[in-house]
């Protein structure tokens, strides 16, 4: 199996590597939460909560003091804010995409990765949530956004894009840890049937809810996960359409654009799938996961990026082919404002990200070497984030040339930016060493013995040659 | 044997899922209503072996999604029309077209829950206690073990004979559960 041969594609190899049995794949997940925790994950949550008490602090001074302790200027009223809210919830998008789309093309290789891309998802959106939450400026109006019944008989604009974005990113975060939960709670009942401690066992049962592996409970509980991976399809497809509607609907040259849903959804699941390895590339080796996390998942991932990347690339070529089409004046400097005006460092720094690093990806040797890979992978979150900062920028040059200025990020727009990076590393570090990091049941049903037509069972009389 | 406590029902456990599959296929077809087969993963074909009809949440899902469409509908057609009309850019206060999006998250939403709520309901779930917890063994059954029990209650239960058969399947580690 060393050597890649044709053979792979006839014969793929195991989805999980190392020849385990059901109890070895019990073992080698729980004990990551059941033993103490290491020098290495103390360290680690030690210098992610660090930095998560500095967004803790920025956002204490700016709900003090008011958003002028940002950068925003009069025609860049959209600042970071908005830059940061677009960047988490484009992460978010892979997680979804493995636990519920691979799902319903029954990709199997998937259910190594989907839980943790599933954590991702959550954690993401939660830094996601922030920044509207925090960017009112009048912190105590913030609920004017949802459509409460209140003392002033208000209702919100539902015909504004930004409403939409408000019931999309909620939704999308409800239902996202709805599937997660419903994932886990298998797993959790094998946390609390191997518990030592009363804790766990109190903990792990009270959220596991009495599950024990009845088959009528499985029958509802498989329908359930694949009607929420079928809910789950579209809503991730209508989330960063409707958070691309933030920009589109609004009539700003470089944003009224119909292309923007597609490539918005093309983005998310490019920087996503970036993320998932910035992430998994690590903790596989920190946690000894490298049967579960092969390179075969790998390299699954980065063709994804290479796809997703040459749509995104194609995408901006679109834009720029567009703005010549429309013969708009306005739309025409806009993007070559892009290119070549104040912010021409951001876009390019952009295109190099997202455009050309990608394309590595047509090789093989690139594709499955796991050094590269994660190097790569840090890049397209890089260029990502760019690309929704050069999108927000077009605000600086906008019709009328005596207001145009320059947006310069202030101390508090760092700090916000690290800081969600806290926030991020904070609660997945936690789910590493709390929550079983791979789906126990899932890939324990997609080894070859779990199914009971297996040859193995009918060459051999006494069958299960692998039980444990 | 002289204190009868009330017998929940018995436990067997199989070695693999082919045997447990095999098990509850004849358990079946022996006419056993009240029987349950336990594994750790799902195991494909057990819905048919043990004579199972299929899953009814689908329905309480396309609840949840209608109910989620008409408040969508409702809520902004009221809010925007009834109770405070705001009239921007001479736009029509309501329209289908724009409302689609809220509509759209609020039947995934509804939908979403009545996949989730409606499992734990059709599952009973949370049931924090369940007599087979006080089998020390079936503590694996979320690792590696397959277990099927056969309730007390069906009508064509009988301690000896059950156990016979369960025996005769394969069956290991045959005990009595106790209510």
């Amino acid at each position: 199996m060393a050597t890649v041969s044709r053979d792979d594609t006839i014969f793929p190899p195991p989805l999980v590597a190392g020849d385990p049995t059901f109890g070895s794949i019990t073992d080698t997940i729980c004990r990551i939460v059941e033993k103490p925790p290491t020098i290495p994950w103390l360290v680690a949550f030690g210098a992610a909560s660090t930095v998560l008490t500095m967004l803790l602090c920025a956002i204490a001074y700016l709900f003090w003091e008011g958003t002028g302790i940002w950068g925003l200027n009069n025609p860049v009223g959209w600042g970071w804010a908005i830059v940061n809210f677009v960047f988490w919830v484009g992460i978010g998008h892979a997680g979804t995409l493995i636990s519920a789309v691979l799902f319903l093309f029954r990709q199997k290789w998937r259910t190594a990765i989907n839980r943790f891309a599933e954590a991702m998802t959550i954690f993401a959106v939660i830094c996601a949530l922030v920044f509207p939450g925090i960017h009112v400026g009048r912190i105590w109006a913030a609920y004017w956004m949802l459509p409460l019944p209140n003392q002033m008989g208000m209702w919100p604009n539902f015909r504004s894009p930004l409403l939409w974005d408000v019931f999309a990113v909620s939704t999308y975060f409800t239902v996202s840890l709805l599937f997660w939960y419903v994932g886990l709670i298998p797993d959790l009942a094998t946390l609390r049937d191997r518990a030592k401690g009363k804790l766990a066992f109190w903990a792990y049962g009270f959220f596991s809810l009495g599950w024990r592996g009845a088959n009528r409970h499985w029958q509802n509980y498989e329908r359930a996960y694949l009607i929420l991976a079928g809910l789950a399809t579209p809503l991730v497809l209508s989330v960063h359409t409707i958070v691309s509607f933030d920009f589109a609907v609004s009539v700003i040259p470089g944003w009224h654009t119909t292309i923007f849903p597609p490539y918005f959804v093309a983005g998310a699941i490019f920087s996503g799938f970036a993320m998932v390895l910035t992430l998994a590339v690590p903790s596989r080796k920190l946690f000894g996961l490298q049967d579960f996390i092969t390179v075969r998942h790998i390299e699954n991932m980065n063709k994804i990026i290479l796809v997703t990347g040459t749509m995104v690339g194609y995408a901006y070529a679109m834009e720029f082919f567009i703005a010549w089409y429309s013969a708009s004046p306005y739309e025409a400097f806009a993007f070559v404002n892009r290119a070549f005006g104040p912010y021409a460092w951001a876009y390019w720094i952009m295109v190099s990200c997202n455009v050309i690093t990608p394309q590595l990806f047509w090789f093989k040797k690139i594709r499955t070497n796991i050094v590269l890979t994660f190097i790569l992978s840090i890049f397209v979150n890089i260029g990502m984030w760019f690309e929704r900062f050069v999108i927000t920028m077009s605000l600086h040059r906008d019709f009328l040339p005596s207001s145009w200025d320059y947006f310069s990020p202030t101390l508090f727009d760092w700090a916000m930016l690290i800081g969600s990076f806290g926030l991020f590393f904070t609660l997945f570090i936690l789910f590493l060493k709390f929550l079983p990091a791979v789906a126990i049941a899932e890939v324990k049903g997609v080894l070859p013995q779990a199914n009971p037509h297996w040859e193995g069972y009918h060459k051999h009389a006494e069958g299960g040659a692998h039980h444990g | 044997m002289a204190d009868r406590r009330r017998n929940w029902g018995l436990l067997a456990e199989f070695q693999n899922p082919a045997r447990l599959l095999e098990a509850a296929q004849a358990v079946r077809e022996r006419g056993y209503t009240k029987f349950e087969t336990w594994s750790p993963f799902p195991i494909h074909g057990m819905d048919d072996a043990m004579g199972l009809k299929g899953s009814r949440l689908g329905w309480i899902v396309l609840a949840g999604g209608l109910t989620g469409l008409t408040t969508g509908l409702t809520l902004q057609w009221w809010a925007g029309t009834m109770a405070y009309p705001l009239v921007i850019g001479g736009k029509p206060l309501f329209a289908w077209e724009f409302a689609l999006p809220v509509t759209f998250e609020l039947s995934v939403l509804l939908s979403a829950f009545g996949a989730v709520f409606g499992m734990f309901a059709l599952n009973r779930m949370p049931k924090p206690f369940h007599p087979l917890d006080r089998v020390k063994r079936f503590k694996k059954v979320t690792d590696d073990a397959f277990f099927l029990s056969i309730e007390a209650g069906d009508p064509k239960f009988d301690l000896e004979e059950s156990r016979k058969l369960l025996e005769s399947l394969g069956g290991t580690g045959i005990v009595v559960v106790e209510e």
